[in-house]
Protein backbone atom coordinates (compact mmCIF):
# COMPACT_ATOMS: atom_id res chain seq x y z
CA UNK A 1 0.00 0.00 0.00
CA UNK A 2 3.10 2.10 0.06
CA UNK A 3 2.28 5.12 -2.07
CA UNK A 4 3.53 5.42 -5.60
CA UNK A 5 6.74 7.44 -4.92
CA UNK A 6 7.89 7.70 -1.78
CA UNK A 7 11.19 9.83 -1.31
CA UNK A 8 13.73 7.37 0.49
CA UNK A 9 13.67 9.49 3.58
CA UNK A 10 10.20 9.42 3.85
CA UNK A 11 10.07 6.09 4.23
CA UNK A 12 13.23 5.91 6.84
CA UNK A 13 11.14 8.47 8.52
CA UNK A 14 7.94 6.43 8.61
CA UNK A 15 9.55 3.29 9.17
CA UNK A 16 11.53 5.13 12.14
CA UNK A 17 8.13 6.15 13.78
CA UNK A 18 6.12 2.87 13.61
CA UNK A 19 9.51 0.80 15.42
CA UNK A 20 9.34 4.15 17.81
CA UNK A 21 5.18 3.67 18.52
CA UNK A 22 5.74 -0.17 18.47
CA UNK A 23 8.68 -0.10 20.92
CA UNK A 24 6.66 1.94 23.60
CA UNK A 25 4.29 -0.64 23.24
CA UNK A 26 1.28 1.41 24.58
CA UNK A 27 -0.54 0.57 20.79
CA UNK A 28 -3.70 -1.08 20.65
CA UNK A 29 -3.32 -4.50 18.87
CA UNK A 30 -5.26 -3.86 15.52
CA UNK A 31 -3.47 -0.82 15.22
CA UNK A 32 0.03 -2.50 16.38
CA UNK A 33 -0.81 -5.19 13.64
CA UNK A 34 -1.38 -2.48 10.92
CA UNK A 35 1.72 -0.56 11.93
CA UNK A 36 3.83 -4.16 12.04
CA UNK A 37 2.04 -4.23 8.01
CA UNK A 38 3.14 -0.83 6.94
CA UNK A 39 6.69 -0.95 8.65
CA UNK A 40 7.75 -4.02 6.75
CA UNK A 41 6.19 -2.46 3.78
CA UNK A 42 8.05 0.50 4.34
CA UNK A 43 11.26 -1.46 5.26
CA UNK A 44 11.03 -3.28 1.82
CA UNK A 45 10.33 0.00 0.01
CA UNK A 46 13.95 1.13 1.57
CA UNK A 47 15.67 -1.66 0.88
CA UNK A 48 14.90 -1.81 -2.58
CA UNK A 49 15.44 1.47 -3.03
CA UNK A 50 18.85 1.12 -1.37
CA UNK A 51 19.74 -1.76 -3.42
CA UNK A 52 18.55 0.14 -6.77
CA UNK A 53 20.76 2.71 -5.45
CA UNK A 54 23.96 0.51 -5.06
CA UNK A 55 23.71 -1.06 -8.49
CA UNK A 56 22.70 2.17 -10.27
CA UNK A 57 25.96 3.71 -9.05
CA UNK A 58 28.09 0.32 -9.70
CA UNK A 59 26.91 0.96 -13.38
CA UNK A 60 27.92 4.71 -13.53
CA UNK A 61 31.24 3.90 -12.21
CA UNK A 62 31.41 1.46 -14.74
CA UNK A 63 30.13 4.06 -17.60
CA UNK A 64 32.44 6.49 -15.65
CA UNK A 65 35.11 4.81 -15.78
CA UNK A 66 34.99 3.86 -19.63
CA UNK A 67 34.73 8.07 -20.53
CA UNK A 68 37.80 8.74 -17.96
CA UNK A 69 39.99 6.21 -19.69
CA UNK A 70 38.96 7.74 -23.30
CA UNK A 71 39.86 11.08 -22.20
CA UNK A 72 43.07 10.45 -20.80
CA UNK A 73 44.26 8.23 -23.72
CA UNK A 74 43.16 11.53 -25.91
CA UNK A 75 45.41 13.72 -23.05
CA UNK A 76 48.44 11.97 -23.43
CA UNK A 77 48.39 11.66 -27.17
CA UNK A 78 48.77 15.88 -27.04
CA UNK B 1 90.34 100.10 -30.20
CA UNK B 2 93.11 101.83 -29.06
CA UNK B 3 91.31 104.94 -29.93
CA UNK B 4 88.34 104.09 -27.35
CA UNK B 5 89.96 102.06 -24.34
CA UNK B 6 86.21 101.40 -22.90
CA UNK B 7 84.46 98.37 -23.77
CA UNK B 8 80.61 98.37 -24.39
CA UNK B 9 78.73 95.58 -22.23
CA UNK B 10 78.09 93.71 -24.79
CA UNK B 11 81.49 93.22 -26.40
CA UNK B 12 82.43 92.23 -22.78
CA UNK B 13 79.68 89.90 -21.94
CA UNK B 14 80.65 88.56 -25.60
CA UNK B 15 83.71 88.08 -24.88
CA UNK B 16 83.20 86.36 -21.54
CA UNK B 17 80.39 83.77 -23.77
CA UNK B 18 83.17 82.98 -26.04
CA UNK B 19 85.45 82.27 -23.63
CA UNK B 20 82.80 80.05 -22.01
CA UNK B 21 82.21 78.45 -24.91
CA UNK B 22 85.63 78.02 -25.51
CA UNK B 23 86.38 75.84 -22.53
CA UNK B 24 85.79 72.44 -23.59
CA UNK B 25 85.09 70.93 -19.69
CA UNK B 26 82.24 73.63 -20.06
CA UNK B 27 80.67 72.60 -22.88
CA UNK B 28 79.81 69.11 -21.51
CA UNK B 29 79.34 68.92 -18.02
CA UNK B 30 78.29 66.68 -15.18
CA UNK B 31 76.86 68.26 -12.54
CA UNK B 32 74.43 67.02 -9.34
CA UNK B 33 73.37 69.07 -7.51
CA UNK B 34 69.66 69.43 -5.15
CA UNK B 35 66.74 71.06 -7.34
CA UNK B 36 65.02 74.79 -6.28
CA UNK B 37 63.15 76.91 -7.45
CA UNK B 38 61.79 74.53 -9.65
CA UNK B 39 59.53 76.34 -12.25
CA UNK B 40 57.61 74.37 -15.23
CA UNK B 41 56.75 76.82 -17.91
CA UNK B 42 53.61 76.30 -19.74
CA UNK B 43 56.00 76.41 -23.13
CA UNK B 44 57.50 72.94 -21.40
CA UNK B 45 60.91 74.56 -20.38
CA UNK B 46 61.64 74.16 -16.92
CA UNK B 47 63.80 76.63 -14.71
CA UNK B 48 65.30 75.64 -11.68
CA UNK B 49 68.20 76.62 -9.47
CA UNK B 50 70.89 73.48 -9.00
CA UNK B 51 72.38 74.01 -5.31
CA UNK B 52 74.73 72.49 -2.60
CA UNK B 53 75.40 73.41 0.13
CA UNK B 54 77.75 76.28 -0.76
CA UNK B 55 76.67 77.42 -4.27
CA UNK B 56 73.57 77.91 -6.49
CA UNK B 57 73.60 78.00 -10.06
CA UNK B 58 70.85 79.15 -12.15
CA UNK B 59 69.74 76.29 -14.73
CA UNK B 60 67.31 76.38 -17.78
CA UNK B 61 65.94 72.87 -19.47
CA UNK B 62 64.33 73.32 -22.50
CA UNK B 63 61.12 71.60 -23.37
CA UNK B 64 62.67 69.34 -26.31
CA UNK B 65 65.02 68.23 -23.48
CA UNK B 66 62.18 68.49 -20.62
CA UNK B 67 60.04 65.91 -22.83
CA UNK B 68 62.58 62.90 -22.14
CA UNK B 69 62.62 63.10 -18.42
CA UNK B 70 60.54 60.48 -17.02
CA UNK B 71 59.83 62.01 -13.81
CA UNK B 72 58.41 65.40 -12.35
CA UNK B 73 61.03 67.24 -11.46
CA UNK B 74 60.23 69.03 -7.74
CA UNK B 75 62.39 71.05 -5.35
CA UNK B 76 64.55 69.37 -3.02
CA UNK B 77 65.43 66.05 -5.32
CA UNK B 78 69.22 65.52 -5.97
CA UNK B 79 69.59 65.08 -9.66
CA UNK B 80 72.37 64.04 -12.15
CA UNK B 81 72.57 66.47 -14.64
CA UNK B 82 74.61 66.61 -18.64
CA UNK B 83 74.40 69.95 -19.65
CA UNK B 84 76.75 72.88 -20.79
CA UNK B 85 77.33 76.03 -19.09
CA UNK B 86 76.96 79.34 -20.89
CA UNK B 87 76.38 83.09 -20.49
CA UNK B 88 73.17 84.16 -21.08
CA UNK B 89 73.90 87.59 -22.49
CA UNK B 90 70.71 89.31 -22.33
CA UNK B 91 71.17 89.19 -18.16
CA UNK B 92 74.43 88.47 -17.78
CA UNK B 93 74.01 85.55 -15.96
CA UNK B 94 76.00 82.25 -16.40
CA UNK B 95 73.99 79.27 -16.30
CA UNK B 96 73.77 75.84 -16.77
CA UNK B 97 71.44 74.17 -19.86
CA UNK B 98 70.41 70.95 -19.06
CA UNK B 99 70.63 68.53 -21.89
CA UNK B 100 69.36 65.42 -19.63
CA UNK B 101 67.71 64.80 -16.03
CA UNK B 102 67.84 61.69 -13.97
CA UNK B 103 67.15 61.33 -10.38
CA UNK B 104 70.18 60.41 -8.35
CA UNK B 105 70.97 57.57 -7.15
CA UNK B 106 67.65 55.76 -8.21
CA UNK B 107 67.34 56.48 -11.73
CA UNK B 108 64.39 58.90 -13.58
CA UNK B 109 62.47 56.01 -15.02
CA UNK B 110 62.11 54.23 -11.19
CA UNK B 111 61.13 57.77 -9.72
CA UNK B 112 58.63 58.41 -12.42
CA UNK B 113 57.19 55.09 -11.66
CA UNK B 114 57.53 55.59 -8.18
CA UNK B 115 55.43 58.94 -8.57
CA UNK B 116 52.86 57.50 -10.86
CA UNK B 117 52.60 54.72 -9.33
CA UNK B 118 51.78 56.74 -5.75
CA UNK B 119 49.18 58.77 -7.94
CA UNK B 120 47.31 56.42 -8.81
CA UNK B 121 47.06 54.32 -5.40
CA UNK B 122 46.14 57.68 -4.33
CA UNK B 123 43.32 57.47 -6.75
CA UNK B 124 42.48 53.27 -5.74
CA UNK B 125 43.61 52.11 -9.37
CA UNK B 126 44.96 49.04 -7.24
CA UNK B 127 42.72 48.63 -5.16
CA UNK B 128 41.48 45.18 -4.33
CA UNK B 129 37.76 46.04 -4.99
CA UNK B 130 38.54 46.78 -8.29
CA UNK B 131 40.20 43.73 -9.49
CA UNK B 132 37.34 41.47 -11.45
CA UNK B 133 37.07 37.95 -10.83
CA UNK B 134 38.31 35.91 -13.63
CA UNK B 135 35.64 32.63 -15.01
CA UNK B 136 37.02 29.04 -14.47
CA UNK B 137 35.81 28.13 -17.87
CA UNK B 138 36.87 31.01 -20.58
CA UNK B 139 35.93 30.40 -23.40
CA UNK B 140 37.11 33.10 -25.69
CA UNK B 141 40.01 35.14 -24.69
CA UNK B 142 41.41 38.16 -25.97
CA UNK B 143 45.53 38.30 -26.58
CA UNK B 144 46.89 41.94 -26.20
CA UNK B 145 50.79 41.55 -27.79
CA UNK B 146 52.72 41.73 -30.59
CA UNK B 147 52.09 39.49 -33.46
CA UNK B 148 55.42 37.88 -33.57
CA UNK B 149 57.70 37.35 -30.91
CA UNK B 150 58.24 34.72 -28.07
CA UNK B 151 55.51 36.07 -26.19
CA UNK B 152 52.29 35.86 -28.69
CA UNK B 153 54.33 32.16 -29.26
CA UNK B 154 54.50 31.14 -25.59
CA UNK B 155 50.66 32.45 -24.71
CA UNK B 156 49.22 30.59 -27.90
CA UNK B 157 51.38 27.25 -27.33
CA UNK B 158 50.11 27.56 -23.94
CA UNK B 159 46.98 28.06 -23.55
CA UNK B 160 46.24 25.13 -26.68
CA UNK B 161 48.14 22.28 -24.68
CA UNK B 162 46.22 23.64 -21.03
CA UNK B 163 42.89 24.44 -22.31
CA UNK B 164 42.34 24.15 -26.43
CA UNK B 165 37.93 24.56 -25.43
CA UNK B 166 38.84 28.19 -25.28
CA UNK B 167 39.21 30.37 -28.47
CA UNK B 168 41.92 32.89 -28.78
CA UNK B 169 41.98 35.98 -30.50
CA UNK B 170 45.13 37.88 -30.66
CA UNK B 171 45.08 41.91 -30.78
CA UNK B 172 48.01 42.67 -33.27
CA UNK B 173 49.61 45.75 -30.85
CA UNK B 174 53.13 47.57 -30.96
CA UNK B 175 54.67 46.74 -27.26
CA UNK B 176 57.47 49.32 -27.62
CA UNK B 177 58.75 52.84 -29.35
CA UNK B 178 56.59 55.46 -29.40
CA UNK B 179 53.57 54.82 -30.84
CA UNK B 180 53.58 51.51 -28.11
CA UNK B 181 51.27 53.04 -25.85
CA UNK B 182 48.50 54.82 -28.12
CA UNK B 183 48.45 51.03 -29.90
CA UNK B 184 48.03 49.43 -26.19
CA UNK B 185 45.38 51.62 -25.20
CA UNK B 186 43.64 50.82 -28.63
CA UNK B 187 43.25 47.44 -28.83
CA UNK B 188 42.52 46.94 -25.23
CA UNK B 189 39.74 49.32 -26.03
CA UNK B 190 39.06 47.18 -29.08
CA UNK B 191 38.42 44.02 -27.28
CA UNK B 192 36.36 45.68 -25.03
CA UNK B 193 34.22 46.03 -27.89
CA UNK B 194 33.95 42.27 -28.15
CA UNK B 195 32.77 39.89 -26.15
CA UNK B 196 36.12 38.04 -24.55
CA UNK B 197 36.00 36.09 -20.73
CA UNK B 198 39.68 37.18 -19.82
CA UNK B 199 42.53 39.59 -21.37
CA UNK B 200 46.31 39.21 -21.43
CA UNK B 201 47.70 42.07 -21.80
CA UNK B 202 51.85 41.04 -22.29
CA UNK B 203 55.24 40.96 -24.17
CA UNK B 204 58.72 39.42 -23.51
CA UNK B 205 60.91 40.57 -21.67
CA UNK B 206 63.31 43.52 -22.12
CA UNK B 207 65.28 46.76 -20.23
CA UNK B 208 63.41 48.74 -18.57
CA UNK B 209 62.83 51.40 -21.40
CA UNK B 210 61.70 48.44 -23.29
CA UNK B 211 58.89 48.20 -20.72
CA UNK B 212 58.08 51.64 -20.17
CA UNK B 213 54.73 52.02 -22.66
CA UNK B 214 53.73 49.39 -19.54
CA UNK B 215 54.02 52.48 -17.18
CA UNK B 216 52.25 55.18 -19.03
CA UNK B 217 49.53 56.19 -17.41
CA UNK B 218 47.26 56.43 -20.38
CA UNK B 219 47.91 52.60 -20.55
CA UNK B 220 46.82 52.02 -16.83
CA UNK B 221 43.71 54.08 -16.82
CA UNK B 222 43.16 51.75 -20.19
CA UNK B 223 43.65 48.41 -17.85
CA UNK B 224 41.75 50.19 -15.41
CA UNK B 225 38.64 50.78 -17.44
CA UNK B 226 38.54 47.42 -18.96
CA UNK B 227 35.45 45.81 -18.49
CA UNK B 228 37.41 42.26 -19.57
CA UNK B 229 39.45 41.23 -16.57
CA UNK B 230 42.81 41.57 -17.49
CA UNK B 231 46.35 39.73 -16.42
CA UNK B 232 49.13 41.73 -17.23
CA UNK B 233 52.10 39.69 -18.36
CA UNK B 234 55.04 42.35 -19.06
CA UNK B 235 58.23 41.88 -18.69
CA UNK B 236 59.70 38.88 -16.04
CA UNK B 237 59.77 38.46 -12.53
CA UNK B 238 61.58 41.29 -11.04
CA UNK B 239 60.41 44.44 -13.37
CA UNK B 240 57.11 45.33 -12.19
CA UNK B 241 54.95 47.95 -14.68
CA UNK B 242 52.01 49.81 -13.35
CA UNK B 243 50.06 47.85 -16.01
CA UNK B 244 50.77 44.81 -13.71
CA UNK B 245 49.80 46.84 -10.53
CA UNK B 246 46.33 47.91 -11.95
CA UNK B 247 45.91 44.49 -13.76
CA UNK B 248 43.44 42.10 -12.19
CA UNK B 249 45.92 39.34 -12.29
CA UNK B 250 49.75 39.75 -12.43
CA UNK B 251 51.74 37.06 -14.13
CA UNK B 252 55.56 36.70 -13.94
CA UNK B 253 56.46 35.59 -17.73
CA UNK B 254 53.48 35.79 -20.94
CA UNK B 255 53.59 31.40 -20.30
CA UNK B 256 52.73 32.15 -16.91
CA UNK B 257 49.79 34.29 -18.26
CA UNK B 258 48.40 31.86 -20.14
CA UNK B 259 48.49 29.24 -16.99
CA UNK B 260 46.71 31.53 -14.84
CA UNK B 261 44.32 32.62 -17.70
CA UNK B 262 42.69 28.89 -18.03
CA UNK B 263 42.66 25.94 -16.18
CA UNK B 264 45.08 23.02 -16.95
CA UNK B 265 43.01 19.72 -18.77
CA UNK B 266 45.39 17.89 -17.28
CA UNK B 267 44.55 19.05 -13.95
CA UNK B 268 40.38 19.16 -14.73
CA UNK B 269 40.54 15.85 -15.71
CA UNK B 270 42.65 14.68 -12.64
CA UNK B 271 39.98 16.95 -10.58
CA UNK B 272 36.82 15.42 -12.41
CA UNK B 273 38.52 12.08 -11.62
CA UNK B 274 38.49 12.47 -8.12
CA UNK B 275 35.28 14.20 -7.62
CA UNK B 276 34.02 10.98 -9.11
CA UNK B 277 35.61 8.77 -7.03
CA UNK B 278 34.62 10.97 -4.20
CA UNK B 279 31.04 11.49 -5.05
CA UNK B 280 31.02 7.01 -5.74
CA UNK B 281 32.86 6.88 -2.19
CA UNK B 282 30.01 9.55 -1.02
CA UNK B 283 27.08 7.57 -2.46
CA UNK B 284 28.31 4.15 -1.48
CA UNK B 285 29.09 5.79 2.18
CA UNK B 286 25.44 6.74 2.13
CA UNK B 287 24.09 3.82 0.80
CA UNK B 288 26.16 1.81 3.28
CA UNK B 289 24.55 4.36 6.05
CA UNK B 290 21.11 4.52 5.28
CA UNK B 291 21.19 0.18 5.36
CA UNK B 292 23.01 0.42 8.47
CA UNK B 293 20.16 2.53 9.74
CA UNK B 294 17.37 0.25 7.98
CA UNK B 295 19.14 -2.68 9.81
CA UNK B 296 18.83 -1.24 12.79
CA UNK B 297 14.91 -0.53 11.93
CA UNK B 298 14.19 -3.92 10.88
CA UNK B 299 16.28 -5.88 13.31
CA UNK B 300 14.59 -3.40 16.27
CA UNK B 301 12.40 -4.97 18.60
CA UNK B 302 9.18 -4.90 16.84
CA UNK B 303 10.29 -6.48 13.85
CA UNK B 304 13.13 -8.67 15.13
CA UNK B 305 10.23 -10.18 17.43
CA UNK B 306 6.93 -9.71 16.12
CA UNK B 307 5.57 -11.84 18.40
CA UNK B 308 6.62 -9.34 20.97
CA UNK B 309 3.52 -7.11 19.51
CA UNK B 310 0.94 -9.28 20.36
CA UNK B 311 2.90 -10.85 23.32
CA UNK B 312 1.66 -8.42 25.76
CA UNK B 313 -2.32 -8.76 24.70
CA UNK B 314 -1.93 -12.79 25.36
CA UNK B 315 -0.56 -11.43 29.09
CA UNK B 316 -3.47 -9.07 29.44
CA UNK B 317 -5.59 -11.55 28.47
CA UNK B 318 -4.43 -14.01 30.51
CA UNK B 319 -4.30 -11.64 33.00
CA UNK B 320 -7.96 -10.90 32.59
CA UNK B 321 -9.09 -14.56 32.42
CA UNK B 322 -7.32 -15.31 35.27
CA UNK B 323 -8.86 -12.48 37.80
CA UNK B 324 -12.28 -13.60 36.11
CA UNK B 325 -12.24 -16.42 37.16
CA UNK B 326 -10.81 -15.80 40.82
CA UNK B 327 -13.59 -13.28 40.83
CA UNK B 328 -16.59 -15.16 39.43
CA UNK B 329 -15.46 -18.24 42.36
CA UNK B 330 -15.24 -15.48 45.26
CA UNK B 331 -18.50 -14.05 43.82
CA UNK B 332 -20.17 -17.61 43.65
CA UNK B 333 -18.08 -18.13 47.40
CA UNK B 334 -19.35 -14.97 48.92
CA UNK B 335 -23.35 -15.89 47.51
CA UNK B 336 -23.04 -19.06 48.65
CA UNK B 337 -22.07 -17.70 52.07
CA UNK B 338 -24.60 -15.23 51.80
CA UNK B 339 -26.95 -18.18 50.93
CA UNK B 340 -26.67 -19.94 53.99
CA UNK B 341 -26.16 -17.18 56.64
CA UNK B 342 -29.77 -16.00 55.01
CA UNK B 343 -31.12 -19.88 55.13
CA UNK B 344 -29.62 -20.02 58.69
CA UNK B 345 -31.77 -16.65 59.79
CA UNK B 346 -34.61 -17.87 57.93
CA UNK B 347 -34.36 -21.10 59.72
CA UNK B 348 -33.83 -19.55 62.54
CA UNK B 349 -37.42 -17.47 61.84
CA UNK B 350 -39.05 -20.45 61.11
CA UNK B 351 -42.88 -20.42 62.71
CA UNK B 352 -42.45 -24.09 62.93
CA UNK B 353 -40.74 -23.19 66.05
CA UNK B 354 -43.14 -20.47 67.29
CA UNK B 355 -45.52 -23.22 66.92
CA UNK B 356 -43.09 -25.74 68.77
CA UNK B 357 -43.02 -22.79 71.72
CA UNK B 358 -46.21 -22.39 71.45
CA UNK B 359 -47.82 -25.54 72.12
CA UNK B 360 -45.01 -26.42 74.90
CA UNK B 361 -46.18 -22.60 76.00
CA UNK B 362 -49.23 -23.69 75.91
CA UNK B 363 -48.60 -27.51 77.11
CA UNK B 364 -47.18 -26.04 80.24
CA UNK B 365 -49.73 -23.34 80.28
CA UNK B 366 -52.08 -26.47 80.32
CA UNK B 367 -50.60 -28.23 83.08
CA UNK B 368 -50.28 -25.17 85.06
CA UNK B 369 -53.61 -24.51 84.96
CA UNK B 370 -54.67 -28.01 85.59
CA UNK B 371 -52.67 -27.88 88.70
CA UNK B 372 -53.80 -24.74 89.57
CA UNK B 373 -57.20 -25.27 89.25
CA UNK B 374 -56.36 -28.72 91.09
CA UNK B 375 -55.20 -27.02 93.69
CA UNK B 376 -57.72 -24.52 93.61
CA UNK B 377 -60.66 -27.08 93.79
CA UNK B 378 -58.75 -28.46 97.14
CA UNK B 379 -58.17 -25.01 98.51
CA UNK B 380 -61.77 -24.30 98.10
CA UNK B 381 -62.97 -28.02 99.13
CA UNK B 382 -61.06 -27.76 102.47
CA UNK B 383 -62.48 -24.20 102.77
CA UNK B 384 -65.62 -25.19 102.51
CA UNK B 385 -65.25 -27.76 104.79
CA UNK B 386 -63.61 -25.82 107.38
CA UNK B 387 -66.00 -22.87 106.85
CA UNK B 388 -68.60 -25.64 106.85
CA UNK B 389 -67.14 -26.48 110.24
CA UNK B 390 -67.18 -22.93 111.37
CA UNK B 391 -70.47 -21.86 110.13
CA UNK B 392 -71.37 -25.41 112.25
CA UNK B 393 -69.91 -23.87 115.17
CA UNK B 394 -71.39 -20.64 115.01
CA UNK B 395 -74.93 -21.50 113.69
CA UNK B 396 -77.14 -19.54 115.97
CA UNK B 397 -79.64 -22.77 115.90
CA UNK B 398 -77.24 -24.08 117.94
CA UNK B 399 -76.70 -20.69 120.43
CA UNK B 400 -80.33 -21.05 120.97
CA UNK B 401 -80.36 -24.58 121.76
CA UNK B 402 -77.86 -23.22 124.35
CA UNK B 403 -81.03 -20.70 125.44
CA UNK B 404 -79.72 -17.43 123.25
CA UNK B 405 -82.13 -15.52 121.31
CA UNK B 406 -82.06 -12.88 118.66
CA UNK B 407 -84.00 -9.34 119.02
CA UNK B 408 -85.06 -7.82 115.87
CA UNK B 409 -86.50 -4.56 115.34
CA UNK B 410 -88.18 -4.51 111.92
CA UNK B 411 -85.79 -7.14 110.63
CA UNK B 412 -82.93 -5.33 112.08
CA UNK B 413 -80.85 -7.34 114.48
CA UNK B 414 -80.69 -5.13 117.43
CA UNK B 415 -77.31 -5.38 119.42
CA UNK B 416 -77.63 -2.58 121.73
CA UNK B 417 -80.20 -0.98 124.11
CA UNK B 418 -79.76 2.48 122.57
CA UNK B 419 -81.69 0.94 119.41
CA UNK B 420 -84.69 0.82 121.06
CA UNK B 421 -86.90 2.92 122.38
CA UNK B 422 -89.39 2.39 125.52
CA UNK B 423 -92.79 1.04 123.84
CA UNK B 424 -91.35 -0.03 120.67
CA UNK B 425 -92.20 -3.48 119.19
CA UNK B 426 -89.73 -6.14 119.32
CA UNK B 427 -89.63 -9.70 117.55
CA UNK B 428 -87.71 -12.33 119.78
CA UNK B 429 -86.38 -15.39 117.91
CA UNK B 430 -85.90 -18.48 119.85
CA UNK B 431 -84.88 -22.05 119.29
CA UNK B 432 -88.56 -23.07 118.45
CA UNK B 433 -89.87 -20.03 117.37
CA UNK B 434 -90.84 -16.30 117.41
CA UNK B 435 -92.31 -13.85 120.30
CA UNK B 436 -93.94 -10.37 119.19
CA UNK B 437 -92.84 -8.56 122.59
CA UNK B 438 -93.16 -4.65 123.66
CA UNK B 439 -90.19 -2.91 125.62
CA UNK B 440 -91.09 -1.77 128.77
CA UNK B 441 -87.65 -0.64 130.24
CA UNK B 442 -84.35 -0.12 129.26
CA UNK B 443 -81.56 -0.77 131.51
CA UNK B 444 -78.67 0.13 130.69
CA UNK B 445 -75.76 -1.70 132.40
CA UNK B 446 -71.40 -1.79 132.38
CA UNK B 447 -70.82 -3.07 128.68
CA UNK B 448 -68.56 -5.99 130.04
CA UNK B 449 -70.89 -7.89 132.22
CA UNK B 450 -73.93 -7.38 130.09
CA UNK B 451 -74.90 -9.06 126.64
CA UNK B 452 -77.74 -9.21 124.74
CA UNK B 453 -80.60 -11.53 125.50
Amino acid sequence: MAEKEIMFNQAMEQLEEIVRQLEQGDVPLEEALTLYQKGMELSKVCHDKLQSAEKQLVTMMKDGKEVSVDIETEGTTK
Amino acid sequence: MSSDPYLSVKALTKYIKKKFDADPHLRDVYVKGELSNVKIHTSGHIYFTLKDNSSRLPAVMFAANARTVKFKPESGMTVLIRGDVTVYEASGQYQLYAQSMQADGIGDYYLAFEQLKEKLAKEGLFNAVHKKPFPRFPERIAVVTAPTGAAVRDICITLNRRYPLAKIVIYPTLVQGAQAIQSIVQSIQAANKADYDVMIVGRGGGSIEDLWAFNDEAVARAIFQSRIPIISAVGHETDTTIADFVADLRAATPTAAAELAVPSKAELLERLLSYRTGMYRMASNTIAKEKTALNRLTSSMPFAYPDRLYRPFIERVERATDSLQREVIQTYRRSREQHAYLDRQLAGRSPENLIKQSASELDHLQRRLDSLMGQSLQNRTQQLSSAMRTLDALSPLKIMDRGYSISYKGGQVIKSVSQVEEGESLTISMKDGKLAATVTERILTSKGENKDG
